[in-house]
């Protein structure tokens, strides 16, 4: 065999020629890079991993839109490559519950501009006449859904990579990786037993080996391989007379959690079903050593049993062909995540050293051009925040915690996931001084980024009685939509409003960024002028060169050369590697995490001036401490630092106190309080209610790199003088006429066929007046990106983006909810609040 | 007429096997089991032959209690019945095994289970010393030819072909005989999923097994993995100029020319 | 004394015999004893003109009215026979089919261990060897102590050259009869049979040639099928190409298709995926053509050609032809 001579630099050195490393090649390319090497300890085509035994099949209809898009936009590019033959998919049901569930695919299909509806068992029956109609109540049909060939796919990127690179491109199969050099926090070379690759620009796309690979550069890429168990029967006749890999849509027994899909003769018959069986990465066999490939371990027998008998009672016709038999028995090894979803970007700690892993078939291509725009241009045409990398930052890389995780998350696969539904294991795992005293109050707590949060709390049940009247028509009937919820959330919003509530800890990262040149940097992060006075915040937007969100946080000024930005939880990790990223290279400026050093207690409401200035030092007084300012608090014996401003709508402060004090702190306060009645209140009212009647956007739901801060209705800081990090996309969208304007809507009647009154929960799909789905003038559909009740106006409200058409006050419009439309009219449009507009009481 | 097949549990090794730091067994921590592909056949024979002239294919292994897997798998391959001799977790000899299966086969007998046909593999993947069946044979004082690939019972008599240079030799042999076959004297079937549902529940025959050790003694030592350099192919060319080379392979390697 | 059971064609010993008499010399010298043979006479004998060379001391000729041909069990029998009259240290058999089948029956009847595929022998002490062999195809060597009155071993193929002794002797000839029964010759070679190649099944066939995603079309398998034909083969394809609906779904090679076990294999413009691989890892030789020297296929083959399967299968066809 050959040996090719590994270059001794290259601009890029992309490790793993499976789909995706060849994907990341071609698009890199695309994109204009020429100097660029792949390599994989395997051969090519197949070098053993995940790749070279999936299913291969894509069915684009899932809940979330960023998966959804993915897919789509893969089976666009497989197409081209001409590696795709679209079969359609037919997800069945066997259960009544699982109809529900289908007619939410529905949903999200029209969410996000995919095909796809619900069939009767005689459709189901007529459009494959081999499955078992008599078990089955129904199914959702998406005819787009199709099977791939990966591999092939790989080839023709390899190719176009090699095209387009002019010669640049080396790509080095059974080549090993046997060390990533770092120097400074920077990538600077690649060794193989091939020889060593000099490149400041490193991309871990090695599957499931990416946490070894990691681990050379001392950074975590926190996946486990986890098996899902596949079969392979054949020859059975009945697909004689078709030609062809696949001629009938791809079957997913969603209840059974198994899907069965032709292949050739052959139906493949794949199962999540059984026990989730993780494997430890080092356990997983060389080429050399594996019988068939090192991803491809023997079938665990008795895990499949239950997965024969269901497979055997939906498609008994084809399985029972006497001439078929069981060709391929497989424990197929692929990607687990904590959450399932992949894992992308830039990994903060060692600079030029990205991640791409944990990625399926069906979203590979994509993946691997967005990956592509993010490194060469700065942000991606879709969406990645929910994949980021660091989203896992400092709390969710440990071996325990990813395989608790995963072992919970593969049920999950084809589960009925509850939107708010929320994960069991590995916790309590990050708690906040708060946490023993919430808990003492029968707190419900959520996670997020590892923090505990309550949501609500049991001891508030007795404000039910008291907001009797105002919560009548707001509570929710149907369990679907109460699920993980409680009417205490909407008691303890109107308590809030008419007295005064304690928040806390909302589990915030908190950087601050000190040095002669952070003043400059900061300028250049942020839409909002930054150049203010000590003691000023700043809420602002983060932007990508394109105008689309990166986040949306609070930046105080706490000196002339010391800032600290405050963010929300779940995207912390993230933003640390944003700005991280985009620290000058040569300037003074350090970022100190103080993210798990600090607790947050949020004190809001009408009486809240009063509660604090009982035990503060310092003047409270609307003077002495105005509205959007920031300065040192002692309260009681606890030295703190509080900002006054509010995501609710209230009167108050944010007050940081170091984590050690923070007990006494909830103590302070809570005595200081008696006499006002404070109740500590959940999450669910700092983001949900109080938020939705104030009309603040979220990162990840209103706030996304699809849309600009004039769509989003964020354009008050108008264009500063300085210059900062899409700041001409930004100056062009004020400019332009929007294509969509973030509205806030209501619910006219909740009352379904059934006379039932249903609550939306999100992501539902806009109709118009035909029953349309509305799509913008650039193609994006509009949907519902937060739901969320508001007691004090007695709605339930929705926020969505609306083409200029429909955006108007007062327009009628209708939301498909659960498969049945209800009729909705605008509230507002743009970012006016719809409780107190002028802002008076926060200025109160 | 009845067929006894008779199989061996081997790791399912990948190029290159790994062994424990005893050196004394193949290392098979993340390995599969599975049996000799020429075994896998006798059970298809087994099969093939009883369906064709009635009477039962049952399938005996001498092995751990592991090995039912094995044994399972022939039973999906529609053998009737299974018969383990619990040997435990160490490796026996040839002798010792041919001894044990012939013991079985005799306390089968007592049982009523009488056998017109004892296959082997011709030799087993894992240990290859191409004696089990003769031995088990000569034991029961019975008529044996190794290494066959092609079989045919009519009245009574089996009419077994082997390979040799240039043709087939064919043997006519009275039965009841013992046969070790070799991988291409038929396709073995795959089980259907019903099938291995089904081989999952049934009863497998559990015996004690016993062996007689004659004289002399065989021990191994311990095993060693040899260091095999890069097994690379040899180019014989680009091209067309390489049709020389290939014609040469073909007729002095292979001999199909 | 190591006595050696001579396979011969016509009246020449066969190549593997000759390897076989390189373990056996080795043995005999480390004995400092004599190295004798065995052969069977029927229709014609071994000639010993050319056993000289290889050190042979003494050549026994089996002669039996009833031996004229190939009886498995009557010949284990008369080698057993005559080693218990001439007592040899050690008996050694070609690898070969025949020469497994033969110690075997004298392992049975003289009740001693046998050691098949043997690559390396030292003599310890009086009838006490440590040997190594070759299990797995040779993926594994056992190392073992044998022990016995008369130590039956037979070499692994191939693992031994073809070497001359340093002297050459002159072999004497004597002819040894046994005593066989009836019973032993219950089998025996009853004719023999020129194969019937034709229309034989993928899995059964001794010579296949498949075709991948690089024979670009369902025509271009008529060069494939011409080059069985000559070769007395049967064709295949890869899972792409059944894919494509080039072939039709019986002829897929691979995991989910027919597993192989010919003489030769040969896969023109096939790239190796593992599941194609698994379904011919039976293949005695694999002879891959391919264009990517890289190829998975390539790596995995025993010999390969780098180019064009549309010019090299056509040129292959007629040298073949005209040969």
């Amino acid at each position: 065999m050959s040996e090719r001579d590994l270059p001794s630099s290259a601009e890029t050195v992309i490790i793993g020629a499976g789909i995706v490393g060849n994907s990341l090649a071609y698009h890199l390319t695309e994109q204009g890079r020429t100097d660029l090497v792949v390599l994989d300890k395997g051969p090519l085509p197949d070098p053993g991993g995940s790749t070279g035994h999936a299913s291969n099949f894509l069915m684009p209809v899932e809940h979330s839109k960023e998966m959804t898009h993915l897919t789509r936009r893969s089976i666009e590019q497989y197409e081209d490559m001409d590696t795709f033959t679209e079969s359609g998919g037919l997800e069945v049901a066997r259960t009544e519950e699982r109809m529900d569930e289908l007619e939410r695919r529905v949903q999200s299909a029209k969410a996000w501009g995919e095909p796809g509806r619900m069939l009767d068992v005689d459709e189901v029956e007529e459009m494959v006449p081999y499955l078992n109609t008599e078990i089955i109540e129904g199914g959702f049909y998406s005819p787009s859904a199709g099977t791939c060939d990966p591999l092939r796919a790989g080839e023709v990127m390899r190719a176009r990579a090699d095209h387009a690179a002019d010669g640049g491109l080396t790509v080095s199969p059974n080549t090993t990786v046997l060390d990533l050099h770092v120097e400074d926090g920077a990538i600077r070379a690649v060794e193989t037993d091939r020889g060593t690759v000099q490149a400041d620009e490193v991309v871990i796309a090695a599957g499931l080996w990416s946490p070894k690979i990691a681990a050379m550069a001392g950074v975590e890429i926190p996946l486990t391989p986890a098996v899902h168990q596949m079969v392979s029967v054949g020859p059975i006749s009945y697909f004689e007379e078709y030609e062809g890999e696949i001629s009938f849509p791809v079957i997913r027994d969603m209840d059974t959690q198994m899907y069965e899909r032709q292949h050739g003769n052959d139906l493949e018959v794949g199962s999540y079903q059984h026990r989730p069986i993780l494997w430890d990465v080092d356990d997983v066999p060389s080429i050399e050593e594996a019988p068939l490939s090192p991803t491809q371990p023997p079938l665990t027998d008795d895990a499949f049993e239950q997965s024969m008998a269901d497979a055997l009672e939906i498609v008994p016709q084809l399985l029972d062909d006497p001439e078929a038999g069981v060709r391929h028995e497989i424990d197929g090894l692929l990607s687990q995540t904590p959450d399932g979803m992949p894992l992308l970007g830039p990994l903060q700690d060692v600079e030029g050293l990205w991640s791409c892993a944990a990625v399926w078939i069906k979203e590979a291509p994509a993946i691997g051009e967005a990956v592509a725009q993010w490194m060469t241009r700065g942000w991606s045409d879709i969406d990645l925040h929910a994949s980021n990398v660091n989203r896992f930052y400092e709390y969710g890389t440990s071996r325990t915690f990813v395989e608790n995780r995963s072992r919970e998350g593969f049920q999950k696969i084809y589960g009925i996931v509850h939107p708010a539904e929320q994960w069991q294991s590995s916790r309590p795992l990050r708690t906040s001084a708060f946490y023993d005293r919430q808990e003492d109050l029968d707190a419900q707590f959520f996670e997020a980024a590892g923090w505990e949060r309550p949501q609500w709390f049991e001891s508030n049940r007795d404000l039910l009685t008291e907001y009797n009247t105002e919560l009548a028509g707001l509570t929710r009937p149907n369990e679907w939509d109460s699920r993980w919820w409680s009417p205490i959330i909407l008691a303890e919003h109107c308590h809030m409003r008419d007295n005064v509530a304690m928040i806390g800890d909302m589990g915030f990262g908190i950087f601050d960024f000190v040095g002669s040149d952070v003043p400059e940097y900061m300028e250049r992060m942020a839409v909002g002028r930054t150049d203010v006075d000590v003691g000023k915040t700043v809420y602002t937007p983060i932007l990508a060169e394109n105008g689309g969100f990166v986040s949306d946080l609070t930046i105080a000024r706490l000196g002339p050369e010391r800032y600290r930005v405050i963010t929300g939880g779940a995207a912390a990790g993230s933003d640390r590697a944003w700005f991280t990223r985009h620290i000058p290279d040569t300037g003074n400026v350090s970022l100190i995490d103080r993210s798990e050093s600090l607790c947050t207690l949020g004190i809001w409401g009408p009486d809240a001036r009063d509660v604090i200035a009982d035990v503060a030092e310092e003047d409270v007084s609307d003077e002495a401490f105005p509205p959007y300012t920031a300065q040192d608090l002692t309260v009681g014996e606890v030295d703190a630092w509080a900002m006054r401003l509010s995501y609710v709508g209230e009167l108050g402060w944010e007050v940081y106190a170091p984590m050690g004090q923070g007990r006494r702190l909830w103590d302070t306060i809570a005595e200081a309080g008696e006499e006002y009645d404070i109740r500590p209140v959940g999450m669910g009212v700092y983001g949900t209610t109080g938020r939705m009647e104030k009309g603040y956007r979220l990162y990840g739901h209103e706030l996304e790199l699809e849309y600009t801060p004039a769509e989003a209705g964020l354009t008050f800081h108008g264009v500063k003088d300085a210059d900062f990090v899409g700041k001409d996309a930004y100056a062009d969208a004020i400019e332009e006429e929007n294509a969509a304007t973030l509205c806030t809507l209501s619910v006219v009647d909740h009352l379904s066929a059934d006379g039932e009154r249903r609550f939306m929960l999100g992501n539902e799909p806009i109709l118009d007046e035909e029953g349309d789905v509305i799509v913008d003038g650039e193609g994006r559909e509009s949907y519902v990106t937060s739901a969320g009740t508001g007691p004090t106006v007695g709605k339930h409200l929705l926020m969505a983006y609306l083409p200029p058409e429909y955006a108007e006050e007062g327009q009628d419009l209708h939301v498909e909810y659960m498969g049945e439309r209800y009729p909705v009219t605008v509230e507002v449009v743009g970012s006016r609040p719809l409780f107190d507009p002028e802002n008076e009481r926060i200025r109160g | 007429m009845n067929v006894l097949a008779c199989i061996k549990r081997v790791p399912n090794t990948g190029a290159k096997i790994v062994l424990t730091d005893d050196e004394q067994r193949i290392d098979t921590t993340n390995l599969g089991f599975t049996m000799s592909p020429h075994e896998e056949c006798a059970i298809e024979e087994a099969v093939q032959q009883t369906e064709a002239h009635g009477g039962s294919a049952h399938v005996l292994t001498l092995g751990p209690e592991e090995a039912t897997e094995q044994l399972r798998t022939g039973l999906a391959m529609q053998a009737d019945e299974a018969t383990l001799l619990e040997a435990g977790d160490e490796e026996w000899g040839p002798r010792a095994t041919a001894s044990a299966i012939a013991n079985g086969v005799r306390e089968l007998g007592d049982d009523g289970a009488e056998f017109d046909l004892l296959l082997f593999g011709n030799e087993s993947a894992d240990a290859a010393n191409y004696q089990v069946g003769t031995r088990v044979a000569a034991e029961l004082d019975l008529p044996c030819v190794t290494g066959i690939k092609s079989l045919d019972v009519e009245d009574g008599t089996a009419i077994a072909r082997r390979e040799v240079s240039g043709g087939e030799e064919v043997y006519e042999i009275a039965l009841p005989a013992v046969i070790t076959v070799k991988e291409g004297i038929n396709e073995p079937r795959y089980a259907s999923m019903r099938a291995k549902m089904q081989a999952r529940r049934q009863d497998v025959d559990r015996r004690e097994p016993t062996a007689d050790t004659g004289a002399g003694t065989y021990e191994k030592v311990r095993l060693e993995a040899p260091e095999t350099a890069e097994s690379e192919a040899e180019i014989l060319g680009d091209g067309t100029d390489a049709v020389a080379n290939v014609v040469d392979v073909l007729e002095s390697e292979v001999e199909v020319i | 004394m190591t006595l050696a059971f001579v396979e011969r064609e016509g009246s020449d010993p066969t190549e593997e015999t000759l390897e076989m008499l390189t373990l056996a010399r080795e043995l005999a010298d480390g004995d400092g004893e004599s190295l004798d043979v065995v052969a069977f006479a029927g229709g014609s004998r071994l000639s010993v003109d050319e056993l000289g060379a290889y050190g042979v001391d003494e050549v026994y000729h089996v002669v039996h009215d009833r031996l004229d041909g190939y009886a498995p069990e009557a010949w284990g029998e008369s080698v057993a026979q005559l080693a218990s009259d001439v007592d040899p240290s050690a008996v050694v058999a070609p690898g070969t089919d025949r020469g497994h089948e033969v110690l075997a029956h004298v392992g049975a009847t003289l009740d001693v261990p046998m050691a098949a595929n043997c690559i390396g022998i030292d003599v310890v002490e009086d009838g006490a060897y440590e040997l190594r062999r070759n299990r797995w195809g040779g993926s594994l060597i056992e190392h073992a102590r044998l022990e016995a009155g008369t130590t039956l071993l037979t070499p692994a193929e191939h693992e031994f050259p073809i070497e001359k002794a340093e002297s050459t002797t002159d072999p004497s000839e004597s002819e040894f009869t046994p005593s066989l029964e009836d019973t032993q010759f219950r089998v025996q070679v009853e004719r023999v049979e020129r194969a019937d190649e034709e229309g034989i099944p993928l899995g059964e066939a001794r010579v296949v040639i498949g075709g991948g995603r690089g024979v670009g079309g369902p025509d271009a398998y008529d060069q494939l099928e011409e080059l069985a034909d000559l070769l007395g083969g049967t064709v295949g394809a890869s899972r792409a190409a059944v894919n494509e609906g080039w072939r039709p779904h019986d002829d897929q090679i691979g995991q989910t298709g027919a597993k192989i076990s010919p003489d030769i294999y040969i896969p023109c413009g096939i790239s190796g995926a593992v599941q194609h691989m698994v379904g011919c890892k039976g293949a005695e030789t694999i002879l891959a053509i391919n264009t990517d020297p890289e190829a998975a296929i390539i790596q995995k083959a025993d010999y390969a050609v780098i180019g064009d399967l549309h010019e090299i299968v056509p040129e292959l066809n007629d040298t073949i032809r005209e040969a």
